[in-house]
């Protein structure tokens, strides 16, 4: 390997690496504020300024390619006189309005501004002053602070694959806003927010909040999608004021979307605080006795096979456990965690998996979308495949028409004769996808939802397997997930299924067998409610509480310890960050009160207990955050019957999608704005 | 330099005529296939031809759909250049060099004419439409300072006198001819045929 010299250490460095890469290898930090490692380089700050050996002037760090021999020095006058230089002109223009500035505390600027600022301002001219810019409900701007760093631009064009921030003019009229000052239409749009190293960019709906050093911090994961990106929740008492990205290069790097962040408001509001029971068409405030009792009455006089148990998009692993627990012992046997009739085959653990990982998708070389729109149901997933798209073009097609991904694709077809051609090597895709080496083959939940739901899955699977796409080295078998609980429930086997009918559950439900549902957070089960008992246990007062007989209130995902399993297979540890508002308890102790009532054996007492037996359940665990060891069962192929249908790709109501982000304010705004672009026509 | 200001009533749409579609095809041959962006600046120049000598937004829209790049690109290259105006410009649009050397040679006396004669700001049209002016960086011919460009020709050698009737001939439609007002014969000393002091490079 080259070797550099740095302030007199020589150290071995990686060809390809800036100079400023190989500093930060030899620990030495250098400030700057338009370099980022996950963008472009563009060089026009000139804070990083070094010296060279045999340079007459200091360079740019960011910009210049480390090469063998070099000599840099970073601690001598002439680099800190040069730095301090940059910093006087960028102070130049900009506002010392940090008391009101919402970017203070953790701003680059002003941090910098302490080691290379001068203590007065030698600049006697007026400051300039810019008009602020609307770039939508998440983004507040104060355009005065900006000092053109263009990361915002670039994170944009790159990342979000959205070129609509753009700078206008020229020179000391130089300016930055989205085209004609519309808002930013992106899922990922507010992580500009946290790109940009001064206040210009701020958060909407977090302004004059806090002050990030009276928040408390704790490291968790999100649970809007099936993704389970890594956050930080900041909170002040009870409140989350906000939700921030943690750095996870395996599945959100340093990204996150819009719902993520911004949902945390719906925490607050239209919250169960505590026990309902419907009386005269009229949900009525009663106590936790009360409904208890009401529960258990209801339970006794009902038979087990006339109760049913449904989870919801956002449970947890352990609550799903013990609610499983909790109906088994109970002898009941109906239980489903599926919205709609999905086909699910759960007997082997590659089959609802995304196999080939998220940060597998960087060594694809083809994409395959079959019913899905990843931009919409992963945001982060679109995010990766944009990301290997712009690097390496590879090409992406696509069976259905999933709308504007932020990347080219091409669509095959929009029915299943399609994909049946492509297995049977007639049409012309075969050869591209036989020919490449590391193909990725994406099914979606819009495609199992279809009658020929079945014939899709095991068909492509034995497609990819006949070829050797699925081995130890690469599975080019991937299923999108939608929520949060998905995997999990799929991995404790909360689901009722038959070799002859994969819905048992919901021929039931439809033929009206129940007497007594009992909903565990699902707000997103569609049935009809004639005589049916309904109990409801969740946070928020949505679409279930709505039809519920008794509402028993527990706490949101930020309020309680939790396991998720996101869409790799990856159980991540989700943390109490805040408590819930009232009197709500844990999902996992209203079981076992009733449990108590109805004089049965209550097994596990304590949360340590149930997360113990629970990771037990779950198949092949090793450990949390790490991908799932996954074997290859050579079981045998179904044979399904074809059907000639439409791949329809349900559109989903991105910022409505869980009952959190439709009690949000930001969300409803958010998605407000997007209807209103759809109407004129401005996005399709 | 003033930040340029995008015109508030604007067309509603815009499309090349098809002498300039024939053209602009032309220019498109000039960049390889993957290069085509880099036609954004002749042709947002065609398009200000077509359209009075200014760029309604519907135009950059249009360019940025015949080019496939995002709209935020032409207007970035739009707002950058001040040979691109944004809003409309009279008949006749007065650009007056107010660089060092002009400046030296009485630059500001032909400002203050504009001013009293077209309207009293920049990039405003005079009360007939006929005219509009503005102030701009070195147009290279200090030769001949102080000098203006109306439309497409050079104006030089000007004086308080001169420059008073030119403005006058413009706002009255009958434009006085362009070229040195002291006889001179492009950049020749006066009274001088020779170019270069005669020695022709």
């Amino acid at each position: 390997m080259p070797k550099i010299t740095i302030n007199g250490k020589e150290l071995e460095f990686e060809n390809g690496m800036t100079v400023l890469q190989a500093c930060e290898l030899a620990d030495v930090e250098i400030p700057r504020f338009c370099y980022h490692e996950k963008l472009s380089i563009a060089g026009n700050c000139r804070m990083c300024l070094v010296e060279m050996e045999k340079s007459p002037k200091p360079i740019a760090s960011c910009a210049m390619p480390a090469t063998e021999g070099m000599n840099i020095k970073t601690n001598t006058k002439l680099v800190e006189k040069a730095r301090k230089g940059v910093m006087e002109f960028l102070l130049a223009n900009h506002p010392l309005d940090c008391p009101v500035c919402d970017q203070g505390g953790e701003c680059d600027l002003q941090d910098q501004s302490l080691y290379y600022g001068f203590d007065k301002s030698r600049f006697s001219e007026n400051k300039r002053a810019v008009r602020d810019k609307y770039m939508g409900p998440l983004i507040k701007t104060q355009m005065t602070r900006c000092i053109h760093c263009t990361r915002c631009i670039r994170f944009a064009t790159e990342v979000a694959g959205v070129p609509e921030i753009g700078a206008i003019g020229r020179g000391e009229n130089m300016e930055i806003t989205t085209y004609l000052e519309k808002s930013m239409e992106s899922e990922l749009s507010a992580n500009v927010i946290d790109l940009c190293p001064v206040g210009a960019l701020t958060s909407k709906p977090y302004a004059f909040e806090a002050r990030p050093w009276e928040l408390k911090k704790t490291e968790s994961i999100d649970v809007m999608d099936a993704v389970g990106s890594n956050i930080r929740i900041d909170t002040y008492g009870w409140e989350v004021k906000r939700i921030l990205p943690r750095l996870n290069n395996e599945i959100n790097e340093e990204w996150i979307s819009d719902k993520t962040r911004y949902a945390c408001d719906g925490l607050l509001k239209q919250r169960l605080d505590e026990p309902f029971i419907r009386k005269n068409e009229k949900l009525i405030k009663s106590s936790w006795d009360e409904a208890l009792e009401l529960i258990t009455e209801k339970i006794q006089n009902t038979r087990p096979e006339k109760i049913a148990g449904h989870v919801g998009d956002l449970v947890s692993l352990e609550n799903i456990f013990s609610f499983k627990n909790f109906l088994t012992d109970l002898k009941i046997e109906n239980f489903e965690f599926r919205e709609r009739e999905t086909y699910l085959n759960g007997s082997d653990k590659i089959n609802y998996l995304f196999n080939s990982s998220i940060k597998g998708i960087e060594e694809s070389d083809l994409i395959l979308l079959i019913g899905c729109n990843p931009r919409h149901e992963a945001t982060m997933v679109n995010a990766r495949i944009r990301k290997v798209y712009a690097n390496r073009k590879i090409p992406v097609y696509s069976i259905g028409n999933p709308g504007d991904l932020t990347y080219e694709y091409n669509i095959i077809g929009e029915t299943t004769a399609e994909l049946r051609d492509i297995i049977k090597g007639q049409n012309s895709f075969s050869k591209k996808l036989l020919s490449s080496k590391k193909p990725l083959v994406i099914i979606g939940e819009s495609a199992l939802e279809l009658n020929s739901g079945a014939y899709i899955f095991e068909e492509v699977k034995e497609f990819l397997k006949e070829n050797n796409f699925i081995n130890d080295n690469w599975n080019a078998l991937n299923i999108l997930t939608k929520n949060a609980s998905t995997v999990g429930a799929i991995e404790l086997k909360f689901f009722n299924v038959k070799e002859s009918n994969n819905f048992m559950f919901f021929d039931k439900l439809k033929n009206n067998e129940f007497k007594l549902v009992y909903l565990l957070g699902s707000d997103n089960l569609k049935f009809e409610k004639k005589d049916t008992f309904v109990i409801y246990q969740g946070s928020h007062g949505d679409r279930g509480a709505e039809i519920a007989d008794v509402i028993l209130p527990s706490p949101a995902y930020t309020e309680q310890n939790g396991l998720y399993i996101n869409l790799e297979g990856r159980v991540q540890e989700c943390r109490k960050a805040s408590y819930p508002p009232g009197n709500s308890l844990e999902d996992w102790k209203i079981f076992n009160l009733i449990l108590e009532k109805l004089k049965k054996e209550v097994k596990s007492k304590n949360y340590q207990k149930i997360k113990e037996l629970t990771l037990r359940n779950v198949i092949n665990f090793t450990q949390l955050d790490a991908l799932p060891k996954v074997k290859f069962n050579n079981s045998k192929k179904k044979e399904n019957d074809f059907i000639n249908e439409k791949i329809e790709i349900k559109k989903i109501d991105y910022y409505f999608s869980n009952s959190i982000a439709r009690a949000s304010k930001t969300m409803s705004d958010c998605r407000t704005v997007v209807n209103k672009q759809l109407k004129n026509g401005t996005i399709s | 330099m003033k930040p340029k200001i995008v015109y508030k009533n604007q067309p509603e749409s815009f499309k090349f005529s098809e002498k300039n579609l024939e053209i602009a095809e032309n220019i498109l041959k000039k960049y390889p296939k993957e290069r085509k962006k880099s036609a954004v600046m002749p042709l947002l120049y065609l398009a200000q031809r077509q359209n009075e000598n200014w760029i309604p937004l519907a135009a950059m829209k249009y360019i940025a759909k015949y080019l496939s790049i995002p709209y935020i690109s032409v207007y970035e290259v739009a707002t950058f250049y001040s040979m691109y105006n944004l809003s409309p410009v009279g008949k006749y649009f007065v650009q007056v060099c107010t660089t060092s050397p002009c400046l030296l040679r009485g630059a500001n006396q032909i400002v203050e004419i504009c001013k009293s004669n077209i309207s009293p700001n920049q990039n405003e049209v005079s009360k007939n439409k006929l005219c509009s002016w503005t102030e701009v960086e070195c147009l290279g011919a200090c030769v001949n300072a102080p000098m203006m460009q109306i439309n497409d020709s050079y104006y030089e050698d000007l004086d308080k006198e001169n420059t008073n009737k030119i403005i006058k001939s413009l706002l009255e439609d009958k434009p006085l001819k362009s070229g040195s007002y002291r006889n001179r014969k492009n950049t020749a000393p006066e009274n001088s045929n020779n170019l270069n002091g005669g020695k022709i490079a």
